[in-house]
């Protein structure tokens, strides 16, 4: 091991590091706003409404992340119209490339994972929520998708853990995410171990933070699961 | 239809790459968890704890980077050692092997996981009433847990076996003429970077559409004979 070389590295790789996390709050963030219309759309009952969403999940939970992000950055570009449109602007940078590519991507399983818990929401809160005079909207807004986020929370903390692993393809079309960065230290120091296994580490250190930060969001959540407060008198 | 200038039986060869890369990398890979959950319910702590780190680290670490450590380290590596025996010449690990091995290595961590769930499952009293019947350890785990085993761990096996398919893809940024790999050398020929990795995204949608197909099928076969819920 040349230690030399990984503390030479270290601030490179907290600077990808920066990016890694960016690239994983942007996505995550903007995943789950479009992941919450989809899974409405992919609950309904009539045909033409759930056929979009449907299709949407089952074209990007088939293909993998790579050839997606491929399609995107590499293929959009060979149209003249996409090229002329003021999209371009966004379009020709592989941050948003990026960004656009793992939205989607992590969207299509976020709604599978909300669809899923709006399922489980228990039948009689729903029925009770009619009864009480509330409306379709209401009833979403108000009942199913505050529980089913809560229920969601540990299958949305899988994924966001899933993309930052994911997000390490960034590197290929040319970002210096964490993984962008050991490599570029790698072509010029050719150490592949001291390189990519100090990369591993921030990796670890990343997703142990993200764990930890997503126990205590449960913990907030669901305050009903809390220990009451014993008063000794 | 798409036009694809020729370049359709480069796809399939591409396609068949990828294919045989992934199932080299699941039989490494079930060869592993199952060493893996052996490991992690040992009664030796020290087997314990290997078991365990290894599927915490690998599961940790993203896939894209185990694929280019093992890539670049592996030469690395097998250089070293050889060096110590007095051999100096350059040893290159070929893509396919670094591919599969990692690939393996991925899904043996993650499956290690499903089969210790599944081996805990099966009640305790069946591989007594084996042990009684004057069956040896190793019979009773080929006969009597193994089968079981199998048939509990399916629907996990086949969620990782999708997850496997679609890894394949990073192997082509260490240069394995795989599905992705060819996708883009045609790329390069052509200009027509939408076109090709259009069609390569629908040769991976085919692959597992094929796969969920298969699986459905075998966890069908699997369940033979299992008592299901009256509803």
């Amino acid at each position: 091991m040349n230690w030399q070389a990984i503390t030479d590295m270290l601030p490179l790789l907290a600077e990808g590091a920066g990016l890694t996390l960016q690239l994983l709050f942007l996505s995550g963030f903007l995943g789950l706003c479009l992941a919450v219309p989809v899974a409405i759309a992919r609950l309904s009952k009539t045909w033409w409404i759930n056929i979009l969403p449907r299709t949407y999940v089952f074209l990007f939970r088939g293909t993998p992340l790579l050839v997606q992000l491929f399609l995107i950055y590499y293929g959009l570009g060979q149209f003249e119209a996409v090229r002329e449109s003021i999209f371009w602007i966004v379009l020709k940078e592989a941050y948003w490339c990026a960004v656009i590519t793992f939205t989607l991507h992590t969207g299509a399983y976020i709604s599978e994972i909300l669809r899923g818990a709006i399922q489980t929401v228990p039948v009689g809160e729903v029925e009770a929520a009619r009864a009480v005079g509330m409306s379709h909207r209401q009833v979403y807004t108000r009942i199913l998708l505050p529980r089913a986020f809560r229920i969601a929370l540990p299958a949305y903390g899988n994924e966001i853990i899933l993309m930052l692993k994911a997000s390490a393809l960034a590197s290929t079309i040319t970002l210096l995410d964490i993984t962008g960065m050991a490599r570029t230290v790698y072509a010029k120091n050719y150490l592949p171990m001291e390189s990519f296994l100090t990369a591993g580490a921030f990796y670890l250190v990343l997703t142990y933070g993200l764990t930890l930060f997503i126990r205590y969001l449960e913990h907030r959540l669901h305050a009903d699961r809390k220990e009451p407060v014993v008063i000794i008198g | 239809m798409i036009d694809l200038h020729g370049f359709e039986g480069l796809l399939l060869q591409g396609t068949i790459v990828t294919v045989k890369l992934t199932f080299t990398a699941l039989a490494l890979g079930l060869v592993l968890g199952l060493i893996g959950a052996t490991a992690k319910l040992s009664d030796t702590a020290i087997f314990r704890w290997m078991g365990n780190s290894y599927s915490t680290l690998v599961r940790g670490l993203p896939e894209f980077l185990v694929v280019l450590s093992f890539y670049f380290g592996a030469s690395h590596v097998l250089m070293m050692i050889a060096a110590k025996f007095g051999y100096d010449e350059y040893i290159e690990v070929s893509g396919f092997v670094a591919g599969f091995v990692a690939l393996g290595f991925i899904f043996g961590a993650y499956a290690s996981e499903l089969f210790r769930g599944a081996i805990i499952a099966i009640p305790k009293g069946q591989a007594e009433a084996a042990r009684a019947l004057g069956m040896s350890s190793f019979q009773t785990f080929f006969r009597i847990t193994l089968p079981q085993v199998w048939r509990i761990a399916l629907p996990g096996l086949g969620n990782l076996f999708m997850i496997l398919m679609k890894d394949t893809a990073l192997v082509s940024v260490v240069g394995l003429e795989e599905l992705l790999r060819v996708t883009a050398f045609a790329v390069g020929r052509t200009k027509e970077p939408f076109t090709f990795y259009l069609a390569a995204a629908v040769i991976y949608l085919v692959l597992t559409s094929l796969a969920s197909f298969g699986l459905r099928h075998l966890e069908k076969r699997a369940s033979t004979g299992v008592r299901e819920l009256a509803s």
